[in-house]
């Protein structure tokens, strides 16, 4: 009688480890998944701020066409770039062409003191950071994810039912020693 | 980094473990000393009960209150809005409500039982003197205390204290007023008893004294835990120092903040320079490690 329960108890703890060792890999692999949206988000938002700056560079700062015309470009090409490392690339050169944009519109005292300006800036900075942030947040969610795989005894479930482990998000070597922006 | 973050939490756990261990020893003293009045722990394990949960229910609200924090409009505080915004994204939390206090000296606190219930206060002298950067590694530490569930911790620990107090308080009136007829007649245990009744009073007397320096001292802990775990979210530790060294040339105090609520922010809001009078019970009684230690265990980062 008392081999039953303890036999008992034995399958019903396999089965409680089973289904929360389970369950765990689910949940960090849709965090991945979500983490990796965000990242999507904050690119979009990004890419929705940048004709709003333009046009209200646009008005104090008329002459400086090429500064206007390299930003929307670098826009137009991040929106329609495909595949992460493509995408990564895009969002670069466009990060280069606002900063100039920035440096131009230092030399413009009245722009400098326009509301809208000062938000949309305001507004660009955060962005940036989130999409930093968005990053971190999907890489560390790989580790978690990518722990939990290879450590035991996930590791066994995670062969049985394909879950694979993911890859970092990698920044180049020069957009990694790019110094902050203090506004 | 994450050592460090470990260490801390050991020491947290270390703590609470003593707290508990100080609660079961003040139960035990007065079982010896009244043979066993059931009726008086009952009484006053309802009434930690009944407060803890009331503390646990109420916190962010009576704290908010007490020290006149009003929500912070999210356009004319976008770049505190927007920053909180960015760390939650870091750290997968969702995002607390934000409040602003009207005083002159920078300092801030986060309050919530959970992250879902979350607040995060801010001086405008914070918002007027730190720079982007800075502020950032302020709010990441505010946001860590949500995370690492400190507000749960110190109710815990309040209630622990409370409890603690209650019951050698009760005691002691009941000792002085009820106790000691019937003391007189069942005396009879020797020289040995004597002893032991005198040890227990002791340490009925000084058990409130002695939990309100572990609450202390697991109150520090956590300061330290969520300046690492801050850091942690905004990979930055040079943000979070600066802001503490801008905290530290500055000596102004926030005119709501009072004991009572002084483990909330990230600073010592009390007197603590060594002149001013009450300064140095102040610090004995410190909530947060000197501002020096902390600048250096980040800088060791």
């Amino acid at each position: 009688m008392i081999a039953v329960i303890i036999i008992v108890a034995i399958v019903v703890l396999l089965i409680l480890i089973f289904v929360v060792q389970y369950n765990g890999l689910v949940r960090l692999r849709n965090r991945i998944d979500n983490a990796w949206s965000q990242i999507d988000v904050q690119l979009q938002r990004r890419h929705d701020l940048v004709p709003n700056l333009v046009e209200t560079v646009k008005g104090y700062a008329a002459h400086e066409k090429d500064t206007f015309e390299r930003v929307v470009q670098a826009r137009n090409q991040a929106v329609s770039a495909q595949g992460a490392e493509a995408q990564a690339q895009a969002e670069n050169v466009l990060t280069g062409a606002l900063r100039q944009l920035f440096a131009v519109a230092e030399a413009y005292p009245d722009l400098k003191a326009n509301q809208n300006f000062l938000e949309l800036q305001e507004q660009l900075t955060s962005t940036e950071d989130r999409v930093a942030y968005a990053r971190q947040f999907y890489n560390d969610s790989v580790v978690k994810y990518n722990n939990k795989i290879q450590s035991i005894p996930s590791n066994i479930l995670a062969g049985m039912f394909n879950f694979h482990e993911r890859e970092y998000f990698e920044v180049e070597e020069d957009a990694r020693t790019v110094p902050r922006v203090q506004f | 980094m994450y050592e460090q973050i470990a260490a801390n939490k050991r020491r947290t756990v270390l703590i609470i473990a003593a707290f508990v261990l100080l609660v079961v020893a003040v139960v035990e003293a007065i079982n010896y000393l009244t043979g066993g009045g059931i009726i008086g722990l009952v009484i006053a394990g309802v009434i930690a009960l009944v407060g803890s949960v009331g503390a646990y229910y109420n916190s962010d609200k009576v704290a908010l209150a007490m020290s006149r924090a009003h929500p912070a409009d999210p356009r004319e505080y976008a770049r505190y809005h927007n920053i909180v915004e960015g760390l939650c994204i870091a750290s997968g939390l969702p995002k607390p409500r934000l409040y602003i206090v009207d005083d002159p000296a920078p300092n801030a606190f986060a309050t919530g039982r959970n992250p879902q219930h979350a607040a995060v206060a801010v001086t405008t002298g914070l918002l007027e003197k730190m720079n982007r950067v800075e502020l950032e590694g302020v709010l990441a530490h505010e946001l860590s205390h949500i995370r690492n569930y400190d507000i749960l911790v110190s109710t815990i620990t309040v209630t622990l204290v409370g409890v603690v107090a209650l019951l050698s308080d009760f005691f002691l009136r009941f000792m002085f007023w009820g106790g000691r007829r019937d003391r007189n007649d069942s005396n009879d245990s020797g020289p040995l008893g004597a002893i032991l009744a005198i040890l227990g009073i002791v340490l009925l007397v000084l058990a409130p004294l002695v939990a309100r320096l572990m609450q202390l001292a697991l109150s520090r802990r956590r300061e330290s835990l969520a300046d690492a775990s801050g850091v942690t979210m905004t990979r930055y530790p040079p943000g979070l120092i600066s802001a503490l060294k801008k905290l530290q040339e500055d000596s102004s105090v926030v005119h709501t903040a009072s004991k009572a609520t002084a483990h909330l922010w990230i600073e010592e809001p009390l007197e603590t320079e060594p002149s001013k009078p009450g300064a140095r019970i102040n610090r004995l009684f410190s909530t947060h490690p000197p501002l020096e230690e902390r600048i250096k265990a980040l800088e060791s980062m």
